[in-house]
């Protein structure tokens, strides 16, 4: 069992975090993912930083772009990961645009992922359609592969979805790019059940999760909620993140 | 001749049903984009087995937009250079002054027939920003256009033409403030606003259905070059030249040739200022094959995979990566791909405004300074040039780099 298919099995609602890994510069990484796995957060998801983030709102792009002037390589993330694997357990999804990846290579990243202590990868904007040498490699590295799903996504595509994912399911529960929000969508309902009738994986749930309450809410059908860009405005002033991980977990808890 | 032949068949059939040249092209976009370029696929399948939609194009190209375009006999600067007999294909007489008015009828046909009344675009030298705003105009769309600041800055007349034309121009700050730009933002804003919007992309770029939708929508300029050289000369041409920025004024001449052995495609991409990297957007002799906004294709980046930042001083020309289908014609050997610096352009357009009367646009420069090269090397072959467009939106930044033919050092001089 990999280290995320174990904490969805925790019985607990599972807060997956996002931040910018490199963000605001690469040795502060691994103090920030430790704040947040103090604060009850149960897996990290570590962005890669890319020049053109065309998913992202403008809090990831600035961090992005942070993170991109203080020297962050796919390279320097997976060392970066390295650094977390010497004192935490926490599972480490490694969350990335195509380019750097393919500039890297598939084979030479599975593997050096996989000696840094990552868990699984999901590519943004990599389609099922074009991910079949992807999953081969990066499974046979014994890593998971995550994939999106959409509220646009047509139940042909929900079936592609849960067939190549593992570990867990992303569920983005509204159009657009990452970002806060005040309202959280309501098409997220349907979306899950769709999922549920086709496959036994975990449900994660994010895009727009901001604070304790909305957790709660969006995982009412799902099992786990994922919170990005609110931690990563959190990061670039400089806040408190333990306590901010603990009122999330207290609302999911809650 | 059979060994040649041979090669070339099917290499103009593409893309197959995955939108994959060769290796090149696809569809890398996030996930909540990938139903709707499904349902953009079949709209344009089922619109372009439609006779009527295309008879509704094909009026509004012929009447609207002044096609067929014609291909005129440069005599003046043929002799003068002593080689090769060239033609010019005069998309500069177009509507608007440019090709891109063939592609942004067609697709805001198609947005109508889809039911889609708001219209998003990328531009950057702004005349596929005033093709589609005035294609919305006409079709009473309401139009959203992403354009880079310092796209803003050396194009302003065009911007200007886009709100008297009705449009909504968004400056985009971030980045390199071009092209590149222009379009992240306008993906942001289809992938929020997609129930509602359809994005009108301007080149053979992006994630299928794109290139080959935009290839078809210029394919009209290759198919009338054909006929009407065929007519002229009563045989092919030796070569057609085009400049390249994502590729659509090109392949859209190049496509209906591509089967024709004889016939040499030759490229030419931005060579900006200088060989180092961001000093220009010569893709395939500065680049390796990477993905950027939904396509995989030969790209300007670092070690990293970071995208480079580009230069040209053609805004048309300054983007970092080249449409899939001329990286497959690429690697075939079937296509050939220089570049032409900002200078040599710049030259190339003066002499052909003043031995024909032509001031082309600075993009339609490189292609014409580059087939003004190899005429006089090449007596008793024919030559076609793309002119994808005119100078009217350049007279600003030809005024800024020819200063010695400005009002103000006449005076100085006088
Ligand atoms: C006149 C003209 N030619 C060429 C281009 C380059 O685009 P493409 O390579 O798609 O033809 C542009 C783009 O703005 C243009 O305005």
């Amino acid at each position: 069992m990999t280290r995320i298919e174990k904490v969805f099995k925790s019985g607990r609602k599972v807060l997956v975090a996002y931040l910018t890994a490199g963000d605001p510069n690469p040795a502060a990484t691994p103090e920030l993912v430790a704040a947040l796995e103090r604060g009850g957060v149960d897996l990290v998801e570590l962005g890669v930083p890319f020049s053109d983030p065309i998913a992202d709102g403008p809090v990831i792009q600035a961090a992005s772009a942070r993170a991109l002037a203080e020297g962050t390589t796919l390279a320097k993330v997976l060392e970066i990961a390295r650094t977390i694997r010497k004192t935490s357990d926490i599972p480490l999804l490694l969350f990335t645009y195509m380019n750097p990846v393919v500039r890297y290579g598939f084979e030479a990243l599975a593997r050096d992922a996989k000696a840094a202590g990552i868990d699984g990868c999901l590519m943004t904007d990599l389609s099922v359609e074009e991910a079949d040498d992807y999953i081969g490699i990066m499974r046979d590295a014994g890593l998971d592969t995550v994939f999106l799903a959409a509220p646009t996504s047509t139940p042909r595509r929900l079936e592609l979805v849960a067939k190549y994912s593992s570990g867990f399911v992303y569920v983005v529960s509204r159009n657009g790019v990452t970002g806060e929000r005040e309202q959280l969508s309501a098409s997220v309902g349907p979306l899950l059940e769709q999922l549920r009738a086709k496959t036994t994986l975990p449900l994660a749930v994010g895009f727009g999760i901001s604070n304790g309450e909305q957790a709660r809410a969006s995982a009412e059908h799902g099992d786990g909620v994922v919170v990005g860009s609110a931690i990563v405005r959190l990061i670039e002033q400089g806040g408190d993140l333990e306590a901010f991980a603990r009122s999330l977990r207290e609302g999911l808890d809650g | 001749m059979v060994e040649t032949v041979e090669p070339l068949a099917g290499l103009a059939s593409g893309p197959d049903t995955r939108g994959h040249f060769g290796p090149y092209g696809g569809r890398f976009v996030p996930e909540t984009l990938m139903s709707p370029l499904e349902e953009l696929e079949e709209a344009y399948l089922a619109a372009r087995r439609d006779p009527a939609f295309n008879a509704e194009l094909d009026d509004l190209l012929k009447n609207y937009a002044g096609r067929p375009t014609p291909l005129y006999f440069a005599k003046r600067l043929s002799e003068q250079l002593g080689g090769a007999r060239i033609y010019f294909k005069r998309e500069d007489l177009l509507h608007t002054g440019a090709h891109k008015i063939n592609n942004a009828l067609g697709q805001a046909l198609l947005a109508r027939r889809m039911g889609k009344r708001r219209i998003i675009a990328e531009t950057g030298a702004g005349q596929h920003g005033v093709a589609t705003a005035t294609a919305c105009a006409l079709l009473g769309l309401d139009c959203v256009v992403y354009m880079g600041e310092e796209d803003m800055r050396r194009q302003r007349l065009n911007v200007f033409r886009m709100r008297l034309l009705g449009a909504q121009v968004v400056g985009v700050t971030v980045g390199s403030k071009t092209l590149k730009d222009a379009i992240s933002e306008a993906m942001r804003d289809w992938v929020t606003n997609v129930n509602e919007t359809y994005y009108l992309l301007g080149s053979a770029l992006g994630a299928h259905p794109y290139p080959m939708m935009v290839r078809d929508f210029h394919r009209c300029i290759g198919i009338e070059a054909r006929e009407q050289i065929l007519a002229a000369e009563g045989r092919l041409p030796d070569a057609v030249f085009a400049c390249v920025g994502g590729g659509s004024n090109a392949i859209g001449i190049f496509h209906p040739f591509v089967e024709d052995a004889g016939v040499r495609l030759i490229g030419i991409e931005a060579g900006g200022r200088s060989e180092k990297l961001g000093e220009h957007a010569a893709r395939f002799s500065g680049g390796a094959p990477g993905v950027l906004h939904g396509a995989y294709s030969y790209l300007l980046q670092d070690g990293d995979g970071q995208v480079a930042l580009t230069h040209s001083v053609s805004a048309g020309l300054d983007y970092a990566l080249i449409g899939p289908e001329h990286a497959w014609l690429h690697d075939r050997g079937r296509a050939e791909y220089l570049n032409c610096t900002d200078s040599h352009a710049l030259e190339g357009a003066l002499q052909l405004s003043r031995t024909e009367g032509l001031i082309p646009a600075l993009e339609s420069s490189h292609a014409v300074a580059i087939a003004l090269d190899q005429a006089p090397a090449a007596k008793g072959q024919i030559f076609i040039v793309n002119l994808s467009g005119r100078g009217d939106k350049d007279i600003d930044l030809y005024r800024e780099n020819l200063p010695e033919l400005d009002i103000n050092s006449e005076k100085a001089s006088a």
